[in-house]
């Protein structure tokens, strides 16, 4: 999720879309054996490094834990807890997938990596540059060895020339003032695809065109036939555009060829039904693309456009009052260059 | 076209971009700004300035901005632009905004209205004011108060690679049936990454040097229309919706220049209707 990608998010209180959390929730699919069983035994409380509360996760496929972040903006009452984040936990090690909103979060991942079991952490994979899933990199940095941090070839500039803003807007929204040192930048780029070992089974980690974002990144386990998309699918959550939405539409095109047997989104419930489970985004997005060229067509100004769209298209999303308006702005800016 | 901002550079001179994003605004008490009470004296010393002033001079702009990075802004005025009486400038100031002098606008009788729209950056809850001076000396003013955060030291675009490609390309239309006489609307716009500068680059612990669209000059048959000295306040992508009068078949003609002094120009043929 963008929350402040160009500016700082709104700091009101939620909208009245948000009661339906709970039912979007309910409709999470039913997850295999829940119960940690092969691994290594948990270890005792106080070999925690960190002392921090594990954060609360769910083995979605053997090896493969997610925590599922609440469908809420980035804010001080959540601790910036509202991305999903995940672990793959091989043979010999452990990569995680995207390191939560905060350090503390961060730390609070690294805990329920450490309650699941003693491997190293080798690879910490970033989805794509949104605080809400990088700035708890720092508790996994902070590792003896350290991890390395992979990521898409264009995350680092994009991370370079926004943590500034982030790290204001961390201190202004969650009250935490954060420093330079936990922005952490990737040590491998992944331009197209690269295979990641973690000893008896193999992550496939795949760079898109701009899309959610210019440095969306997909994780593949392919022997569960996992596919962790980032924020190339919201569920529940309005999808949010701080890329192009052209060439979203067009990744989720490719997106939706693939084989796989559990889709897990940046944000909302895991879903088996592929493609299906895009429907929901694509109808939302092809909407706005659709709304916004008619009101170009039109001669709509931006103002009018986002005046007399403000309201349309959301009713089955969360978050809509808080990005709606946002995506309809960013869709004009992107589409008024259409010939 | 040679000019530097003058204007802006003096305001600069002054010290208002340390001092600007400090200041709080009380939404109710539009004359306590400090950097305003500053920004005044600075362009118009202790001249009388009427507002509100709805016959001369509104301001439209959202009470709450959706992307601080791409804000609209419509100006519009009451004036039909006569040889005798016309707006001559309209200046946008941003109270709380890093550059406070967002952008200074000149029209001539050949715009035939001194309205302008146009997209810009605003850093937090802030005034926001259109002050018109018309040719015989007056100044009048709209003011309105616009909830929005981090658009200047916002980060750069959403997809940087793809804004330097597209670096200095340009749109320039006439909107409608254009009449001989009448005036006309028309928009430009420059694809620029237009950015402020005050984002902190971690990797280099640097600051991106600021880059920025600083002129804008548009003439219609070889008449100036309307110019503009800006700089970062303006949107990525600076875009301008602003009118002018077409008294026979001519060339709308749009030539800008950037920070770098790098020059960028487009045209279009008008033939009015007769
Ligand atoms: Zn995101």
């Amino acid at each position: 999720m963008v929350t402040f990608s160009a500016c700082a998010l709104p700091s009101r209180s939620f909208g009245p879309g948000f009661v339906a959390l709970a039912a979007v929730l309910a409709i999470t699919v039913p997850l295999s054996g829940t119960a940690a069983v092969d691994g290594p035994a948990p270890l005792p409380v106080e070999e925690i490094a960190t002392g921090a509360t594990p954060l609360p996760v769910e083995e979605i496929a053997p090896g493969v834990m997610l925590h599922v972040g609440r469908q809420e903006v980035w804010s001080a009452a959540n601790g910036g807890d509202v991305a999903n984040l995940a672990f793959v936990v091989g043979s010999e090690c452990v990569a995680v997938i995207d390191s939560g909103g905060s350090p503390a979060l961060g730390a609070r991942m690294l805990a329920a990596v450490r309650a699941r079991t003693p491997l190293p952490v080798c690879y910490v994979i970033h989805t794509h540059v949104h605080p809400d899933h990088v700035l708890g990199a720092a508790a996994f940095a902070a590792l003896e060895p350290r991890p390395r941090f992979v990521a898409h070839a264009r995350f680092a500039a994009s991370l370079a020339a926004r943590a500034g803003h982030y790290l204001a807007a961390a201190e202004r929204e969650l009250g935490h003032a954060q420093e330079a040192a936990d922005i952490v930048f990737p040590d491998i780029e992944v331009a197209d695809t690269l295979e990641l070992d973690l000893g008896g089974r193999a992550l496939t980690l795949r760079a898109w065109p701009t899309a959610h974002t210019d440095n969306d990144l997909t994780v593949h386990e392919r022997a569960t036939g996992v596919l962790f998309l980032g924020d190339l699918l919201f569920a529940g959550h309005l999808p949010v555009l701080d890329g192009r939405l052209l060439g979203w539409l067009a990744v989720m095109d490719e997106l939706a060829e693939l084989e796989i047997a559990l889709a897990v989104p940046g944000h909302g419930p895991p879903s088996r039904a592929w493609p299906a489970a895009l429907q929901l985004q694509r109808d939302y997005l092809d909407g706005l693309r659709d709304q916004v060229r008619a009101a170009l067509r039109a001669g709509r100004t931006l103002a009018e456009t986002v005046n007399a769209l403000g309201e349309t298209g959301t009713d089955t999303w969360l978050l809509a009052d808080e990005f709606h308006r946002r995506n309809l702005t960013a869709a004009y800016a992107e589409l008024e260059w259409e010939d | 076209m040679n000019a530097p901002s003058l204007l802006l550079a003096s305001i600069l001179a002054l010290g208002l971009v340390a001092e600007a994003s400090a200041q709080k605004s009380d939404p109710d008490r539009p004359e306590a700004n400090a950097t305003w009470q500053q920004v005044r004296t600075s362009l118009f010393q202790a001249q009388e300035i009427r507002t509100p002033a709805d016959a001369v001079i509104t301001l439209d702009a959202p009470e709450r901005a959706q992307d601080a990075a791409i804000v609209p802004v419509s100006i519009r005025t009451g004036l039909e632009q006569t040889p005798e009486r016309h707006i001559e400038k309209v200046y946008l100031v941003i109270d709380n905004n890093p550059s406070p002098v967002g952008a200074v606008f000149t029209f001539t009788p050949a715009s035939g209205r001194a309205d302008i729209e146009l997209r810009v950056r605003i850093e937090t809850y802030t005034h926001v004011r259109a002050i018109a001076r018309t040719s015989d000396g007056e100044l009048h003013m709209a003011t309105r108060f616009v909830k929005a955060s981090g658009g200047c030291s916002a980060p750069p675009g959403k997809d940087m690679s793809a804004a330097l490609a597209n670096l200095g390309k340009m749109r320039l239309r006439v909107e409608g049936d254009v009449a001989p006489g009448r005036p006309a609307l028309a928009q430009l716009m420059v694809s620029h990454p237009n950015h402020s500068g005050l984002a902190m680059d971690q990797l280099t612990r640097h600051y991106t040097p600021a880059y920025f669209v600083r002129r804008v000059e548009i003439s219609f048959a070889g008449e100036p229309v309307m110019s503009a000295d800006i700089d970062f306040t303006i949107s990525e992508n600076p875009n301008f919706r602003f009118w002018f009068v077409p008294r026979g078949d001519g060339e709308l003609k749009a030539e800008v220049v950037d920070t770098r002094d790098l020059r960028f120009a487009t045209a279009v043929a008008v033939n009015p209707l007769r």
